[in-house]
């Protein structure tokens, strides 16, 4: 890349008359390197903070969902006793499930988000900032992981109310946030992947309601893998939802886990996104 | 590098393509292109004509298989990093973020162009005053009117001190008024900091009044280039009957149709004008 050219220019008398634009005539110097991708991560997050903290209503309406499916389907299951759990409570074995689940039906929205910014107009002006489409889609991830973390604390609150043993230890937590975040921003990229395909909205909808529930019962949140038939314990060891839930419930509950695995799975599926969502990011734009 | 030449456009050709089996649709049409630094320069035509298609091209949306674009030297196909540093763009929608405050709008485009911390806060508040929206700054933009959203956008432009500023239908769905509030703006920034300005509209009288020179679009190429008042007089001097043209005589002279028959566009232009028009009131 050659160097950015110096902006020659003088302001005119009238500039000293009018408001004061000093600094609107001098560009700010340009991060290289490294340095772009987290300075364009803590900006797109900055904005998911700011939104959620003018207007909360999405985080309570999205607790409910996990509200009730730890109340009716927990509670009621606690009392079955009909899935075996290896000798803790169903409630407590099913929080982290819903945790992971309520982050994702977050980030798999994603897709339609974007569309809806290349719509309005936001998408196409981002893209001509000096900000590579990866640094872009990391950045939205990141955001949508951010979002994740504050909703799971929610659930989290829910759970330790209606009497789930988790820890309170921080490091323990921070490993909890990780993986929500982690597992958020892939499914954000893999949401935003599709809305790079599909292009539209509708056809985005119909496919994000199409994948949700397969993920979600496909995966270890509900059941042990051990009681699945064999094709699904296959589809479930493909899925990174089981992956998230496993590092969940590991650090949560204490429960054998296998966090490296866990966290080497959920980081690769966080990489392989954010490269197929990049390298579709172009075609929203056109 | 020639410092005088802000954007250069040399046989630029894009086509849509449809599929393999059907013809594409070629929206531009080997358009030969100079704008001047520090000019105000108008794209004019009506929808469909490919002003759109240009401004992309030009902002490094859209990449080119055919001609050349350059701005400031740097061209847009190998060089998009430089270009993006160069440039302010305002879209045609009105894409503001309505979920934030109009300072909140503002600092996420210092952020991205890397305004270090210390000057950002001064910064974001300089671009608020340039475009009168310092008493508003700190109101949700779901609260704005469309002229104020629209002179937001142009301090989210401004904010990262652009050579180049790109405004693809900047009053399109405003009335007379708030027109008027965002050209005020656009004028007296530039005639503060003597940047470039390209602007595409399909109002003639807007260009009449605030653009240097215009360039005529129609089908895909450009049918007229030069000042207003050289224009005008061009078509008097060829058709004597028309002794005071507007620019909408001009068009009509030079692309043989007058605007409202031209004003076509496909389905994405007209959706994309009225989505706009809606969201302005």
């Amino acid at each position: 890349m050659s160097a950015v050219p110096a902006a020659p220019r003088a302001a005119s008398a009238e500039a000293a008359a009018g408001p004061e634009f000093g600094l609107l005539l001098v560009p700010p110097r340009a991060r290289t390197g490294w340095r772009v991708v987290p300075a364009r991560v803590v900006a797109m997050c900055a904005v998911e903070l700011q939104k959620l903290r003018h207007d909360r209503t999405e985080l309570y309406t999205r607790a409910v969902q996990p509200a009730l499916w730890l109340l009716i389907f927990g509670e009621t299951f606690t009392r079955l006793k009909a899935i075996p759990t290896g000798g803790i409570p169903y409630l407590d074995f099913l929080a982290p499930g819903i945790i992971a689940q309520s982050a994702m039906f977050i980030a798999i929205f994603y897709g339609i988000m974007i569309i809806w910014e290349r719509d309005a107009g936001v998408l196409t002006k981002l893209l001509v900032t000096p900000t590579p489409r990866a640094a872009l889609v990391t950045g939205k991830a990141f955001a949508a992981g951010v979002k994740a973390v504050v909703q799971a604390a929610v659930v989290v609150v829910l759970a330790a109310l209606l009497g789930v043993g988790m820890t309170a230890n921080p490091l323990r937590l921070a490993g909890v946030a990780v993986a929500v975040i982690l597992g958020s921003a892939f499914f954000s990229c893999l949401s935003m992947t599709i809305a790079g395909i599909v292009l539209t909205r509708d056809r985005l909808m119909g496919i994000g309601q199409a994948i949700t529930m397969p993920l979600f019962f496909g995966s270890n949140a509900l059941y042990p893998v051990d009681l699945m038939p064999g094709w699904l314990q296959a589809v479930s060891r493909a899925n990174p939802l089981s992956y998230q839930v496993d590092a969940l419930r590991g650090l949560l509950i204490g429960t054998p886990s296998h966090l490296a695995l866990d966290f080497g799975v959920l980081a690769l599926a966080t990489v392989v996104g954010i490269t197929a969502a990049s390298g579709l990011l172009g075609r929203l734009a056109r | 590098m020639n410092d005088r030449v802000a954007v250069e456009c040399r046989a630029l050709t894009y086509t849509f393509e449809h599929g393999r089996k059907k013809a594409g649709t070629r929206a531009v049409d080997g358009i030969d292109l100079t704008v001047r630094a520090g000019e105000v320069f108008g794209l004019l035509g009506p929808n469909g004509a490919g002003k759109t298609t240009t401004i992309r091209a030009i902002t490094t949306l859209l990449p080119t298989a055919r001609g050349m674009v350059a701005v400031f030297g740097h061209d847009c196909n190998t060089d998009r990093s430089a270009v993006r540093r160069l440039l302010g763009y305002v879209p045609q929608q009105l894409s503001a973020d309505a979920g934030l405050t109009g300072r909140e709008n503002v600092e996420l485009f210092a952020r991205v162009y890397d305004v270090a911390r210390a000057e950002r806060s001064e910064r974001v508040a300089q671009a608020l005053a340039a475009v009168d929206l310092t008493e508003a700054a700190d109101r949700m933009v779901g609260t704005y009117s469309g002229g104020m959203v629209r002179r937001l956008e142009l301090a989210q432009a401004l904010v990262s001190a652009p050579r180049l500023l790109v405004l693809d239908e900047p009053t399109i769905g405003l009335d007379p008024i708030a027109r008027a509030g965002v050209w005020d703006r656009v004028d007296a920034v530039r005639r503060a900091t003597g940047m470039t300005v390209l602007v595409t509209t399909h109002y003639m009288d807007e260009a009449d009044r605030h653009c240097d020179r215009v360039a005529l679009m129609d089908r895909g190429r450009i049918r007229a280039l030069g000042t207003p008042a050289e224009l005008k007089a061009r078509v008097t001097a060829e058709d004597p009957a028309l002794a005071a043209p507007t620019l909408d005589d001009v068009f009509r002279h030079f692309s043989g149709r007058t605007l409202t028959d031209a004003k076509e566009g496909d389905f994405g232009d007209v959706r994309r004008t009225r989505r706009t028009a809606s969201r302005v009131g």
